[in-house]
């Protein structure tokens, strides 16, 4: 009996909507949104359906599909699912439907705009199952020429020249990704990522490249590392970050920042560490260096902004940096004790869930700020808000919700993974942690600044004049993700369950006996 | 010597076939036609030429054993015969051309010269005797001068007919001299008594100076440099249908007569003595004018802004290549010469066909008289296409295959280190500078517009009609199977 | 397969019909020619279906045609022609599609492009080395004629210059070829007799008729440096003609160098080979730098061929097996795409604002003025910047594990130049189509509305598209035949190592 296949299912459905609403010139606009989104909820359905069918304490991937290609290029199709991309994928089933239901207002061209959406949401979806280097590498760029005429045709008026710069910067990234998988497959003859951790595992990928030359594996390891550093971003490829996320429109801000970065980080944990442990080491020291860098830098260019959402893209490119300290923690130290064993646990747990929830908070954020955008008729300033809170109350209270989670607030769900962070990062790399820290106060700083601000305070002419408060679209999309991130803050170990066995088996890994 | 007067007037009937028609133009016009339109006069010799040229044409056809007592005078092997054959085709074709162009004033004696210059070519074709070589040349030769003149009306054709004479008869002299200096050193007359006697001697300077006399002689026949000053100003002054005759038919014959002269005899005699020796020195002069004529003749063409001295540089350029097929002419026999020679004889007597056509109507002097021609007749604009191009050694046109021919055998002689596979080469690279002159042509014809004072429609004459279009599928059909011609010599 | 050779044949008959009618109707002279194109087409993809890959050439027809010279009238085909000839017949039906409103002298129009595609065919056909150049010189003509007449701006000048480059490039492969022939005792131009001939030819002087040869075909595949005719002759074109030249005629030289030069000279080759290389990597990123600062949208475009024929030299000049494949896989696929670039910025774009410059087209909403243009045209652009899911991306990936093989260094110069190509693709894209992104529905009216794109260029558009796509999913189709092909004896002593 041949298994139903849902991973492609799970990536086609999108496609296959969008391609409906591109042939369908006669949707009416209401039409073509409800459609879309019911298309991008279907993700978040299979999702779930593949959550009931998925069995975490089996290892290796699940849902497996897998069929030859192209001979000549020995190239398959493969595509597989285990916790970490279970994860990323109910992140992207939550947040896609999110930020349609942002752009619910948007008025120029929705067909298209609802089109290009869902053909990005299927490449990221594409992304964080693919297998094998050649599909991977298609959808990775795929996902590219989306995001691309989002940003473009409706963005901001700078918008043109943050897309153009966005697509180039990624696109050298990634040409330094497709270099080093060229060699990759010159030297073992396969683009499969099991197969290549496997040799890694096994101690022959390395000997394979040096036999191309010497220093062949640290330039493989570095092209590999500087696709995925541009799309996270690591300081210092973080230069398109502030203005393509100010740029682009608030559904796409909030796909970017919560989609896409994780696709980023994703790739260092599914390909980089598996196959370049070794390299991963030795460079641990300078790259940990470097996402603290992105940490601070993150955090105090935040408080500098005036620019609503340049703030909260600084704030992402602190917490993504985050995301990347246990890691490169882990990387720099050798010699793990057993009291490791937990350390490691913690640091792998820490990423997960981080991703996971600073997805969720900073998509919300973002949909906030493009709240407070539309109803002011284009305006983001800090200081052109106050006293929001009157206005509109409710809209303060989900507002309020995203910014202490994406505070760390204890209960929220911003904090699980924050805590698991710092405390495998203090265990290993101390100073680290304590320099990290100082950005855990600025990001207090500039985020109780926004609440106060724009919240509290005198209302200022903009929130004077029509203001009305959350309306049913954006309600029915910042109520749930609320609902979710208090549920995680309360109860995380819904999501823990799923990628426990994972990080078990990878803590196992790396830990000597 | 055993005169048999059937076999010589066997061997000589073309050129008896040939003279007598030209006696019979002349009297047939005197008689009849004294008081006709000058058109009229025109077609009636035309008649008759045409007559006379097909008769001499089946007698070559015919003749082609070669008769043991004239052996030494005549030679009538299957070069001789091709020759004869292709210069009377050329002819034929020259005479259709006459119809193309404006009608000449005086059309019976025009008619009776071009029948003499026939003659003098064919005869050139199978002379092997040194006088009788020299009676060819001068026939052809004094024909031409009369020729040139024709057009009285035009000043330039007087001055082209005095430059051509001048030349022409100094070139004679230099010819007439090394003929008697190769008598005084063999005591020979014919060619194989020459090759015999000049075997069993040494080289001396009276050798290489006769050598270089008769190289003279060559250049300017075939219009090589640097004897080729003559040429623009003759194509450019004489009659177009001239011009034509003197580019392919005299050509032709003066290339095969030539390369006869210098082969067998004059190699055979000092090819077993050493490399050093001033029989062979005649190679490496031959070679020198060759590439001064590529060179000069493709340079200078390309600052030509009429279309006469164009094409009169081309046949410059193209003699430098024909030059290299004489020289290749020993070992690889004179099939190749010959192929290149005839195709290019047509393709060039064609390009002045059109030029008459179009002369009809208005002048053409300059390349862009040509304007707009596809619109004004495309039959001309065609035919001019297929003999540009042919001219440019554009496959599968015959002109390709010709310098094919010659280039081939040029560098088997002895690759790229010796003279002829060096001379390939060069010939090779600047046949890319004669496509951009060439293109300029094709360009006027083709592209640019018809020019606002210029006449409308052209009238062809159908008789020119069916001459042009003949020659053009000849240079369709010879280049898409050379076989045929190149198998017959 | 016994149809395959008369589609010489046919696209010159079909040339002569053309000629002699068209001067009388327009409409008749357009459909003679669609349909001698689609014929040829069909005939190519009926040999298609029944071809089976094998290492030998598959001789079609074999007779004597110059005795006295060695020179066989030989058509046959293998993997690799296979290819190339489909290839020709797709981008000729598009060709004819994109000219169908040509309105000037139509007949004479596609009687030069029938002859044209006619001397493609035979070329591609060849198993004659004087054949080979025959038919290679016989598409020198309408070159020249289709730019001069039919041709914008600059046009005679371009014309001139691209004739001349081709002439001369073919007049060094003249020389070297008739050279290495004339060592033979036997002359004759039979690749196989030739190859003999090859083997008795001194060091030097083999290393002299290759640069000959090699180079002499390079010129016309656009090597740096002898690549100028190839932008100022492919702008001045009109669109049917710039489709083909760009893509079906510039791969003669590369194929060319492949069939021909290649095969002949192993150990010349190799002497010749870094530099070759080099200049082949130069191309690649020295166009495209050019690429990106261009203000003719047609220009960018003219560059970008030549930056993508340098991915082509490249995959020669590794020589192994799998870069040889990626590169006649590029031929294929830059041929499509070449040819669907140049129909949308000519046929779509110009043909209606008449105008190239970037400058004037960024002040035209064009992408709310043609959608269908300007999506054809987002799609031309990823398939040309080697998006994967387009042919371009398994070509170019080949032609990456090949070049890594042979020298690193060009693998990532050559990927730079993949990034670069992505920089000026998206500034063409971003500043023609998409200038005006910010133009209120109001502000759209006063714009004049532009002639809708019309149905044979949607159908054009489609199959060029369509063949993109398919090859790009499914590359196999294509690597099925030139893998084995590249397995032939021919090759064996030239093409070294390759991909398991």
């Amino acid at each position: 009996m041949k298994p139903y296949p849902w991973l492609t299912l799970l990536v086609f459905t999108p496609w296959i909507g969008a391609a409906l609403l591109a042939f369908l010139p006669a949707l009416s606009r209401k039409t073509a949104r409800g459609f879309a989104l019911l298309v991008s909820l279907s993700t978040l359905g299979i999702a779930v359906r593949l959550l009931t069918g998925f069995e975490p304490h089996v290892s290796g991937f699940q849902f497996e599909e897998h069929h030859a290609w192209i001979n000549s290029l020995q190239v398959h199709y493969r595509l597989g699912l285990d916790g970490m991309s279970l994860l990323l994928v109910l992140l992207t089933g939550l947040v896609a439907p999110v930020c349609l239901l942002a752009s619910w207002r948007e008025e120029k061209s929705p067909r298209l705009f609802n089109a290009l959406f869902l053909v990005l949401q299927g490449a990221a979806l594409g992304t964080f199952l693919a297998l094998d280097f050649f599909h991977w590498f298609f959808f990775w760029e795929l996902s590219l020429v989306p995001a691309f005429f989002l940003i473009k045709l409706w963005g901001g008026p700078r918008a043109g020249r943050a897309a153009y710069q966005f697509v180039i910067y990624t696109l050298a990234g990634s040409a330094c990704l497709l270099l080093a998988f060229v060699a990759l497959f010159s030297a073992t003859g396969s683009l499969d990522f099991s197969e290549l951790a496997r040799l890694a595992a096994s101690g022959r990928l390395n000997p394979l490249l040096a036999a191309m030359g010497s220093s062949v594996p640290q330039l493989v390891f570095v092209g590999v590392l500087l696709g995925f550093a541009v799309k996270i971003p690591l300081f210092p490829f973080h230069t398109w970050l502030p203005s393509t996320y100010a740029e682009a429109p608030t559904g796409a801000s909030m796909f970017l920042t919560g989609v896409m970065s994780k696709m980023g980080v994703y790739g260092l944990l599914r390909i980089l560490w598996p196959l370049f442990p070794a390299q991963l080491q030795a460079a641990g020291g300078t790259l940990l260096v470097l996402a603290t860098i992105g940490v601070l830098l993150g955090a105090f260019a935040a408080i500098c902004q005036t620019d609503l959402k340049r703030m909260i893209a600084y704030s992402s490119l602190n917490h993504v940096s985050l995301c990347l300290l246990p890691l490169f923690a882990l990387a720099s130290t050798h010699g793990l004790t057993q009291s490791g064993a937990e350390t490691t646990a913690a640091a792998f747990s820490g990423i997960l869930l981080q991703m996971f929830n600073h997805g969720l908070s900073a998509a919300a954020l973002f949909f906030c700020i493009g709240m407070l955008e539309t109803r002011s008729g284009g305006h983001r300033g800090l200081d052109d808000f106050g006293g929001v809170r009157s206005a509109a109350p409710i809209f303060a209270g989900v507002c309020g919700f995203a910014l202490f989670s994406s505070l760390g607030l204890p209960g929220l769900n911003g904090f699980v993974g924050e805590f698991l962070i710092f405390r495998s990062v203090f265990a290993l790399a101390p100073w680290t942690a304590a320099l990290a820290c100082t950005g855990l106060f600025a990001t207090a700083l500039f985020l109780l600044t926004f609440w106060q601000r724009v919240f509290h305070g005198p209302r200022t002419a903009l929130v004077d004049g029509h203001f009305p408060d959350a309306q049913a679209a954006e309600l029915s999309g910042l109520i749930p993700l609320s609902l979710v991130m208090l549920v995680l803050g309360l109860l995380p170990q819904v999501l823990i369950g799923l990628f426990n066995p994972l990080v078990t088996s990878w803590v196992q890994a790396i830990v000597l006996p | 010597m055993n005169l048999n007067h059937v076999e010589l007037a066997r061997a000589l009937s073309p050129e008896a076939a040939l003279t007598l028609g030209a006696l019979l133009v002349l009297g047939i016009d005197l008689i009849f036609f004294k008081r006709a339109q000058p058109s009229v006069r025109l077609r009636s010799a035309s008649l008759t030429a045409a007559a006379a040229i097909v008769t001499a044409f089946v007698f070559s056809f015919c003749n082609h054993a070669s008769p043991t007592a004239l052996e030494s005078v005549l030679a009538l092997d299957k070069l001789a015969v091709a020759t004869r054959c292709g210069a009377l085709g050329l002819s034929f074709l020259v005479l259709g051309i006459t119809s193309l162009a404006p009608t000449p004033r005086h059309s019976a004696e025009y008619i009776a010269l071009l029948l003499f210059a026939t003659a003098g070519i064919t005869l050139m074709a199978v002379a092997q005797h040194l006088l009788v070589a020299f009676l060819a040349l001068e026939l052809t030769s004094l024909s031409l001068y009369a020729l040139v003149a024709f057009d009285t009306h035009r000043r330039e054709a007087t001055e082209a007919a005095l430059k051509y004479f001048l030349f022409g008869g100094v070139s004679a002299a230099f010819l007439l001299f090394s003929f008697s200096l190769l008598y005084g050193l063999t005591g020979a007359v014919d060619l194989r008594g020459v090759a015999h006697a000049l075997a069993h001697q040494n080289g001396s300077p009276l050798l290489a100076l006769a050598l270089v006399m008769m190289l003279v002689a060559f250049g300017y026949k075939t219009a090589a440099a640097p004897f080729h000053l003559w040429a623009p100003d003759a194509y450019q002054g004489a009659p177009t249908p001239i011009a034509a005759l003197i580019a392919s038919g005299s050509k032709l014959g003066g290339l095969i007569m030539f390369s006869r002269l210098l082969w067998p005899s004059l190699l055979t005699g000092t090819a077993a003595n050493d490399s050093a020796h001033s029989g062979l020195a005649w190679l490496s002069t031959l070679a020198l004018l060759s590439a001064a004529s590529l060179v000069l003749g493709n340079i200078a063409a390309l600052a030509q802004s009429n279309i006469r001295r164009l094409l009169a540089y081309s046949a410059i350029a193209h003699a430098g290549s024909l030059l290299l097929g004489v020289m290749i002419a020993g070992p690889a026999g004179a099939g190749p010469l010959y192929y290149y020679a005839l195709t290019y004889g047509i393709a060039t007597a064609g390009a002045f066909g059109v030029i008459a056509a179009v002369e009809r109507n208005a002048s053409c002097q300059q390349i862009s008289d040509l304007a707009g021609l596809s619109r004004r007749s495309p039959l001309l604009a065609g035919c001019l296409l297929v003999f540009i191009l042919s001219l440019a050694g554009i496959p599968p046109l015959a002109g390709f295959f010709g310098k094919f021919f010659v280039f081939s055998a040029a560098l088997k002689v002895g690759g790229l280190a010796a003279w002829e596979g060096q001379l390939a080469l060069a010939a090779i690279l600047l046949s890319v500078v004669s496509l951009y002159y060439y293109l300029l042509v094709l360009k006027q014809a083709w592209i640019t517009p018809v020019a606002d004072n210029a006449a409308g429609q052209i009238r062809v004459s159908p008789v020119g009609a069916i001459a042009l279009v003949l020659a053009a599928s000849a240079i369709v059909l010879l280049g898409v199977f050379p076989n045929y011609l190149l198998g017959g010599v | 397969m016994n149809l395959l050779p008369f589609t010489p044949y046919l696209a010159f008959a079909g040339a002569g019909l053309t000629l002699l009618v068209g001067s009388r109707r327009a409409t008749w002279a357009r459909w003679i020619a669609l349909a001698t194109a689609l014929a040829t087409a069909l005939f190519g993809l009926f040999a298609a279906r029944v071809f089976v890959a094998s290492a030998e050439l598959q001789s079609l027809v074999d007779v004597s045609w110059i005795p006295l010279l060695g020179v066989r009238y030989h058509l046959a085909v293998d993997g690799i022609s296979m290819t190339l000839v489909v290839l020709t017949g797709i981008a000729a039906t598009a060709g004819v599609l994109f000219s169908w409103n040509i309105e000037k002298r139509p007949g004479a129009f596609f009687a030069f492009y029938l002859a044209l595609i006619g001397g493609v065919y035979g070329v591609f056909l060849s198993a004659d080395a004087l054949l080979f150049f025959v038919f290679y010189e016989i598409a020198i003509v309408p070159k020249y004629f289709l730019i001069a007449i039919w041709g914008s701006g600059e046009r005679e000048y371009g014309a001139m210059k691209l004739a001349l480059y081709s002439f001369a490039g073919s007049a060094l492969v003249l020389a070297g070829l008739l050279w290495l022939a004339s060592t033979a005792p036997v002359q004759s131009f039979s690749f196989d007799d030739l190859a003999a001939a090859a083997t008795q030819v001194g060091c030097g002087e083999a290393r002299i008729m290759f640069a000959l040869v090699f180079f002499g075909f390079a010129i016309l595949a656009g090597l740096f440096p002898f690549h100028t005719w190839a932008p100022t002759g492919h702008v001045a074109a009109p669109t049917g003609a710039s489709m083909l030249l760009a893509g079906v005629v510039m791969k003669l030289g590369a194929y060319g160098c492949l069939r021909i030069a290649l095969p002949l000279f192993p150990a010349a080759f190799s002497f010749w080979q870094p530099m070759i290389a080099a200049l082949a990597v130069t191309g690649i990123i020295y166009a495209g730098l050019i690429a990106l600062v261009q203000d003719d949208l047609k220009f960018v475009i003219g560059y970008s061929s030549v930056s993508h024929m340098g991915f082509v030299l490249l995959g020669l000049a590794a020589a192994n097996l799998r870069s040889v494949s990626g590169a006649v896989l590029q031929m294929f696929s830059h041929g499509v795409i070449a040819g669907l670039l140049f129909a949308v910025v000519g046929r779509m774009v110009y043909d209606r604002t008449h105008t190239r410059k970037l400058e004037e087209l960024r002040t035209w909403p064009l992408h709310r003025l043609m959608p269908f243009a300007a999506v054809v045209f987002v799609l031309a652009a990823l398939a040309s910047m080697g998006m994967p899911g387009f042919s371009g991306f398994p070509a170019e990936l080949s032609i990456l594990l090949g070049a890594w093989r042979t020298s690193p260094w060009a693998s990532v110069a050559a990927i730079l130049g993949v990034v670069i190509a992505a920089a000026f693709t998206l500034r063409a894209v971003q500043v023609a189509f998409f200038g005006r992104t910010t133009a209120t529905p109001g502000e759209l009216v006063s714009v004049q509305p532009l002639p809708p794109i019309s149905l044979p260029e949607r159908l054009g558009a489609g199959l060029l598209l369509g063949a993109a796509v398919l090859i790009g999913l499914k590359p196999d189709l294509l690597l099925n035949w030139i893998i084995p092909s590249l397995h032939s004896p021919q090759f064996l002593q030239v093409i070294t190592g390759g991909g398991s």
